[in-house]
């Protein structure tokens, strides 16, 4: 591998990022899944870098995973995608953050169409207007929330308490970085580094002190996919593609999985468990699996938010390992109360993944 | 006075151009950047189909050159202007002179095969080009890949940066597919345990002898040919190139690991051709191959005057294609001059 290679490409695939004043947009899954991570998003953006952030609370799902799945028609997802940008603008704001990187890709597509197309711009500013009596201007910078820790990763690092790094060791952590599919191998200049090596979750990894494993299949699908998991008999698929992953990576002894795409975490996460109870088959070191994390979730660690405060007693395979590995403190007892202290409950043992530090 | 041409670019294509306007008595100055003459084949180990090397086939081009071909070497030509009935070019060093007529021999430029991310030039160490591949046949180092091993499994890919409309390349590079059937065949004489597989669109055997070379590569040297584009290649821990690619006739995927990998570049016009084309006027440069006046009937004619083509500026051609079409230009040279 050599490192100069890739870094000559990285160069080629910078974009512009807006400093400040951002529309944010969520996603329609992910505090559902990760329920911390868009918060500390928010939170680091506030009160960490003191940037002006517009949390929306009025915007609907962009419509990507219906339309990626062939349910919604191109024109319908551009008119809702165009009352996003009505929001935007009535908001006063320029500079739209997309939580989700579907919705990032599908921005930048619509973008990109009314560009080449300015009749169907015309078209749909028409639907809009006759469906709501709304009116709006473009965004003037698009950028996925990623891209934004990105540019302010080096700020982050130096208001961290803590390093990706091994506290009895002081190793670098092996780090797996998955990146969303329509982050930018649809237009790879939209993204930071491009389609096949990006460099947006390599360039924060590198800045908190791990080091990123390029393994054979790093470009592969987490297994999400839209179709392979939503019609249920292709399910076989979306588990494959995850395996394919794993047994991938596996030879790498990957410290954790660090992702930027709603679907990727919960899957590479949560088929975790699936095939382990299929196969008997645990990934990483022990019984613990290899933890998956969103880079929000990993900028609050390292800031030194509390564990269960960002939410990570929801995911499937513990944490927990990690923290201790890193010297992040946490109180096991914890774990599952409720944010007000009530008792969340225990969840079921699983067979062979342990949701616990297997010491 | 005797007329005078200059020859810009001393490959195959200028020399033979000069050497037969030379025997027609005209002055010929041949104007290369380089310091030595000889062009791409100069870092070429054995030509197709019979494996002429290179060297040798630049000494037969080379012997017997007229005394009245005079070389420029070490100029970079950097201005052409037309005056009157007359051409004056200069270079980047200061030297200037007129000609009545003059010939683009500039040649091509070989892909630069970075621009195919995908496939990890640059990036992944036993990822090499064909040029690479040609120059450790010609410098005589063992076939080892950059780790030192012996690769066991040799893949070669046809077509990159040519017929791609990703990187913006249309055309075919033609030289490429006998090329790698070639190459294929040294890599298994030198290494007869090691399998070997090329991955083609198509196979576009036109040439004399070359349908006869692809037989024999797979039947006396068990190569395989398996049509299907690489749609990625990355590196597993010991720095084996793991490949992905669809064999379409059996509408399969297929990942394979080979320890090394070889990308069959192809030509792209050189950059600076397209420069010195608009110094000039001339307009028919769709994608920076000047494209002659007639392509069936006036090969070596532009669309101005005096201005001539010769070899691969006016798009890729092989060794042999390159010297018939210098042979041809020179005539048409000597018409435009009514000699």
């Amino acid at each position: 591998m050599k490192l100069e290679g890739k870094r000559l490409i990285w160069q080629e695939y910078q974009k512009e990022i807006a400093d400040d004043h951002y529309f944010y947009a969520r996603s329609c899954i992910r505090q559902t899944f990760f329920p911390g991570a868009e918060a500390v998003f928010v939170k680091i953006l506030k009160e960490e870098l003191g940037k002006d952030i517009h949390d929306e609370k009025h915007h609907t799902s962009c419509t990507g995973i219906g339309y990626h799945s062939d349910v919604v028609p191109f024109d319908t997802t551009m008119t809702v995608v165009a009352r996003q940008f009505a929001l935007m603008t009535e908001a006063g704001y320029e500079n739209y953050a997309a939580s989700c990187v579907t919705s990032f890709g599908l921005y930048t597509e619509i973008l990109d169409t009314w560009h080449h197309f300015p009749e169907t711009e015309a078209k749909i500013r028409e639907f809009l207007f006759k469906a709501t009596g709304r009116e709006f201007n473009k965004p003037k910078n698009l950028a996925h929330a990623s891209d934004i820790v990105y540019k302010f990763r080096h700020q982050i690092a130096g208001k961290a308490k803590y390093k990706l790094v091994d506290k009895d060791t002081g190793e670098p952590l092996k780090v797996v970085e998955h990146i969303g599919c329509h982050y930018s191998k649809m237009f790879p200049h939209k993204g930071i580094g491009g389609a096949e090596y990006p460099y947006v979750l390599s360039g924060m990894i590198e800045a908190w002190g791990g080091e990123v494993i390029d393994y054979p299949e790093r470009r592969h699908c987490c297994g999400f996919g839209f179709r392979q998991y939503l019609v249920q008999a292709n399910r076989g698929f979306s588990l494959s593609c995850s395996k394919k992953k794993f047994d991938s990576m596996e030879p790498y002894e990957p410290d954790m999985i660090i992702t930027n795409c709603p679907g990727c975490p919960m899957f590479l996460d949560r088929w975790q468990y699936a095939l382990s109870e299929m196969e008997g088959k645990t990934y990483g070191k022990g019984k613990n699996g290899i933890p998956v994390f969103t880079y929000e979730e990993v900028a609050g660690l390292i800031m030194g938010y509390d564990p269960w405060e960002i939410g990570l007693q929801v995911h499937q395979v513990p944490a927990e390992p990690l923290l201790e590995k890193i010297g992040i403190p946490y109180d096991p007892d914890r774990k599952f109360k409720g944010k007000n202290g009530e008792d969340l409950g225990m969840p079921e043992s699983p067979s062979y993944l342990k949701f616990y530090a297997d010491k | 006075m005797p007329k005078h041409v200059i020859v810009i670019g001393a490959g195959p294509a200028g020399l033979e151009t000069s050497a037969n306007l030379a025997k027609l008595g005209i002055a010929v100055t041949l104007v290369e950047k380089e310091e030595s003459t000889g062009g791409h084949v100069k870092q070429w180990h054995a030509l197709f189909p019979a494996l002429l090397p290179g060297t040798e086939a630049l000494d037969a081009i080379r012997k017997g050159m007229p005394e009245n071909v005079r070389v420029q070497n070490k100029t970079t030509v950097t201005g052409i202007e037309a005056v009157n009935n007359y051409f004056t070019v200069s270079g980047h060093n200061g030297w200037q002179e007129k000609a009545d007529a003059i010939v683009f021999a500039t040649g091509f430029q070989l892909f630069d095969a970075r621009r195919k991310e995908e496939y990890g030039y640059g990036i992944y160490e036993n990822v090499i080009t064909s040029a690479d591949l040609e120059e450790m046949f010609a410098t005589g180092k063992s076939l080892v890949n950059r780790h030192g091993n012996k690769p066991e499994r040799i893949g070669f890919v046809h077509c990159v940066g040519s017929r791609d409309e990703k990187v913006n390349n249309l055309h075919c590079s033609k030289v490429c597919c006998i090329t790698a059937v070639k190459q294929a065949i040294e890599v298994k004489q030198m290494l007869p345990e090691a399998e070997v597989f090329c991955f083609y669109m198509d196979l576009r055997m036109f040439g004399r002898h070359y349908e006869e070379l692809y037989k024999e590569a797979q039947e006396k040297y068990n190569i395989q040919f398996i049509r299907g584009r690489l749609s990625e290649s990355a590196e597993d821990q010991d720095g084996n190139i793991v490949l992905k690619v669809e064999d379409t006739l059996l509408g399969k995927p297929l990942r394979i690991k080979a320890g090394l990998l070889v990308l069959m570049v192809g030509m792209e016009p050189l950059a600076g051709t397209k420069s010195l084309a608009d110094k000039l006027g001339l307009t028919k440069v769709p994608d920076g191959f000047i494209q002659p006046a007639d392509e069936v009937l006036q090969s070596n004619f532009t669309e101005l005057p005096g201005v001539f083509v010769a070899g691969a500026c006016s798009g890729p051609k092989s060794v042999s294609d390159t010297l018939a079409d210098a042979r041809s230009a020179a005539l048409a040279v000597a018409g435009f001059l009514k000699l």
